[in-house]
């Protein structure tokens, strides 16, 4: 490894016995019943679950390195190793400098002490030296904007000014090493800003940082280069928007696999969806229109054939990058399902398709009481071909936009002559 | 367990620390020094837990006095008065009281050391440290109001005349005896805590026979023959017959039951630390 390289990790693997995964705890009196049990039968095999699989990078002095994934990806465990949370099965990392890892803001923090306490306590726990602490205090309270409240009890505090304060402690931990996870990606947007900016300073100073995320929008902003997990193991590395590249077209290929041979869902599985297909004017088409009404159609099975009581269906519509643009739910929507018949179709009519032309994904969701029964992310592809949203026949349509909306203009004169009115849905309306 | 090793200069020198992450291999030491370099957290931690035991409580710090002495007075009464227990020629009252003192010490330290992991779990699963530091603090945080405590006793034992003599100087060797067999107790408890929760219904029960196997409402002297060797495989009663030595003026106790108390103390402290150090890494993967 080069002089320089300050992280090195070489068949980072990570086992998990499964049932020890899951709430690891048990009481005693149960494992000596299960022990009894088991020595009339032959010793059971346990179930074991192997999160990360050989995994190796190294990461250069002053370099900014994102690592994502989809869910379950193991980007998470890779980042409990690295923080030293849990220690690997096999493989090795190397960390040439101070780390801090951020698994969490505000990790300790405790309502009952003051702003201030919880401060210092934070910050120690976060690995910063008490004069570390003391040199930059002001500096942290100011970041967090809660200068008259420091000696309050932050049980007293709103939870915006909790969340700040607990981001202003960890914006200012300066390790030559850090490893953060995607908690930057909550709080109020220009905090959220505030603090990018701020990572964005840190690595600037020849910091090493290691970015874990699927919040690919802040990945590729914040991070040159990165690597990709997949089922525990590295499938790619390199530039990040050729990662990115990599990402969608593994995206695509989920996608085109039938929704009956799905292995990828959640959910217990009393129901489950079999096919999704798209329909305009009452016909099946691959891609709807901007502006055009169209209807998803769900088909589903129950296991037994029966119906199944109280279910709630849901549809969601997805950037290839993973960004929510739209949620169609029956419950938020106010359509109870008593009763679903054992094989059914579902429809959800739009209408005037207000996504812009572009491709998308499609996540699938059935629910009984607000358990999932059958949950598939990326369940199909949606490509949404141009069209005339406003009925103005413009069908190009601003490109920075991912979601468009009925409204309307007026113009009116200051000295009271009468108002020019335009308005797009009255437009169409009329 | 030298399966996560940072450098002892990890703070001073920072630019050439390095930091090793590997599976970890069998038993190993102690890594006292890696306890040394997170003392802030430990300082943190202690004042935390003191800051939070008396917030927004009535009597305050005073509860750390009102409970040996309200629990002395009721002994006094049922005990001393009405039972007419033996207390070695001592004024009841102060004779439980002197024996309370150092109990609730250990008895809480057992009892809160044990839960302690299991009540932090937050922190285990998020941030790397020395897993030590958390009981550890629960018992600082105990040993300030001991202190207090043992000053009031004191205070007590002068206004009924019972003058503590040159025994007095062997008081701190009986506290350490005390930390360490709530420390030692505490921590393997802890740990085993993560991995099986009965631990939490068990202590209480525990905690209250062994309040029975302690010579607290009775002196330790109704034990005799060889009996008193057996006797004092509960360091407890090494910890309480000394205390009552040093400070109130008790007979001195044996030194043979003293030793075999601090040997058992040890022992148990030593397997408390083993048995913690070897499951430590893998408490944020069960807990």
């Amino acid at each position: 490894m080069s002089r320089d390289t300050v992280v090195s990790a070489h068949g980072v693997s990570k086992r998990y016995v499964l049932g020890e995964l899951a709430g690891g705890y048990k009481l005693l009196t149960e494992v000596l019943s299960e022990r009894a049990r088991t020595l009339r039968r032959s010793t059971a095999p346990r179930e074991e679950f192997w999160a990360l699989r050989d995994i190796g990078f190294e990461v250069e002095r002053g370099e900014t390195f994102g690592i994502i994934g989809h869910n379950g990806a193991g980007k998470s465990t890779l980042l409990k190793i690295l923080a030293r949370v849990t220690p690997p099965t096999e493989g090795h990392v190397h960390l040439h400098g101070r780390v801090g890892a951020l698994l969490e803001v505000g990790t300790g923090f405790h309502p009952e002490l003051t702003g201030r306490d919880n401060v210092f306590l934070n910050g120690a726990i976060l690995g910063m030296p008490r004069a570390e602490i003391g040199r930059k205090f002001d500096e942290i309270v100011e970041f967090a904007e809660v200068e008259r409240f420091i000696d309050t009890p932050v049980k007293r505090y709103s939870s915006g000014m909790q969340l700040r304060l607990a981001f202003s402690v960890a914006a200012h931990l300066e390790p030559e090493i850090l490893i953060v996870d995607e908690v930057l990606s909550v709080g109020d947007l220009a905090f959220q800003e505030k603090c990018l900016g701020r990572m964005e300073a840190v690595a600037g100073e020849g910091r090493t940082v290691l970015f874990v995320s699927h919040n690919l929008t802040a990945v590729s902003n914040l991070c040159p280069r990165s690597m990709m997990l997949d089922s525990g193991r590295k499938v790619t590395e390199g530039p990040t928007p050729e990662v990115l590249e990599t990402y969608v077209r593994s995206v695509v290929k989920e996608t085109g696999t039938s929704l009956t041979e799905r292995a990828d869902r959640q959910g217990d599985g009393r129901l489950r969806f079999t096919e999704v297909a798209f329909e305009a004017g009452g016909r099946v088409v691959d891609s709807p229109a901007t502006g055009e009404d169209f209807e998803v159609l769900l088909r589903y099975e129950t296991a037994d054939g029966r119906p199944l009581r109280n279910v709630s269906f849901a549809i969601q519509v997805l950037t290839l990058l993973g960004e929510v643009i739209v949620h169609f739910y029956t419950r938020t929507a106010g359509v109870p399902i008593p009763e679903a018949p054992g094989v059914g179709e579902v429809r959800c009519a739009v209408r005037r398709c207000p996504l812009p032309a572009g491709q998308y994904t499609v996540t699938l969701w059935a629910d009984q009481g607000g358990d999932p029964v059958d949950w598939i992310q990326r369940a199909c592809e949606l490509t949404v071909r141009e069209g005339d949203f406003f009925g103005s026949g413009q069908t190009q349509l601003p490109s920075h936009q991912s979601v468009l909306v009925d409204h309307r203009w007026t113009v009116n004169a200051l000295d009271g002559t009468p108002a020019a009115e335009g308005g797009v849905a009255g437009a169409r309306a009329g | 367990m030298p399966s996560v090793t940072g450098t002892a200069q990890a703070r001073a020198a920072p630019s050439t620390a390095t930091v090793v992450i590997e599976p970890p291999v069998g038993w190993a030491a102690l890594r006292l020094g890696d306890l040394w370099e997170y003392r802030e957290l430990l300082y943190f931690l202690t004042k935390r837990e003191l800051q939070v035991r008396y917030k927004q409580s009535l009597f305050g710090v005073s509860w750390a006095v009102l409970q040996p002495i309200v629990l002395a007075f009721v002994f006094a009464v049922f005990f001393g008065l009405l039972a007419d227990v033996p207390s070695q020629g001592i004024a009841y009252p102060v004779f439980a009281l002197a024996g309370l003192v150092p109990w609730l010490f250990v008895s809480q330290t057992v009892g809160q050391s044990a839960a302690s992991l299991v009540g932090d779990s937050n922190l285990l699963s998020k941030v790397y440290f020395p897993r030590l530091v958390i009981p550890l603090a629960k018992t600082l945080a105990l040993l300030v109001d001991l202190l207090i405590a043992l000053c009031v006793l004191t205070i007590i034992a002068l206004i009924y005349g019972e003058t503590p003599g040159l025994a007095v100087f062997s008081l701190p060797a009986f506290l350490v005896l005390a930390v360490v067999t709530g420390l030692g107790t505490g921590i393997g408890l802890a740990a085993v805590n993560v991995k099986y929760r009965d631990v939490g219904v068990a202590v209480p029960l525990m905690v209250q026979v062994w309040l029975f196997a302690t010579p607290v409402i009775y002196p330790g002297s109704l034990v005799t023959g060889a009996w008193r060797y057996v006797y004092a495989l509960n360091p407890m009663v090494g910890v309480v017959d000394g205390v009552r030595w040093a400070l109130v003026g008790a007979p001195a106790p044996d030194p043979v039951p003293v030793a075999i108390s601090c040997v058992v103390a040890l022992l148990a402290l030593a397997a408390g630390i083993a048995y913690f150090r070897r499951t430590e890494m893998f408490f944020a993967d069960i807990i």
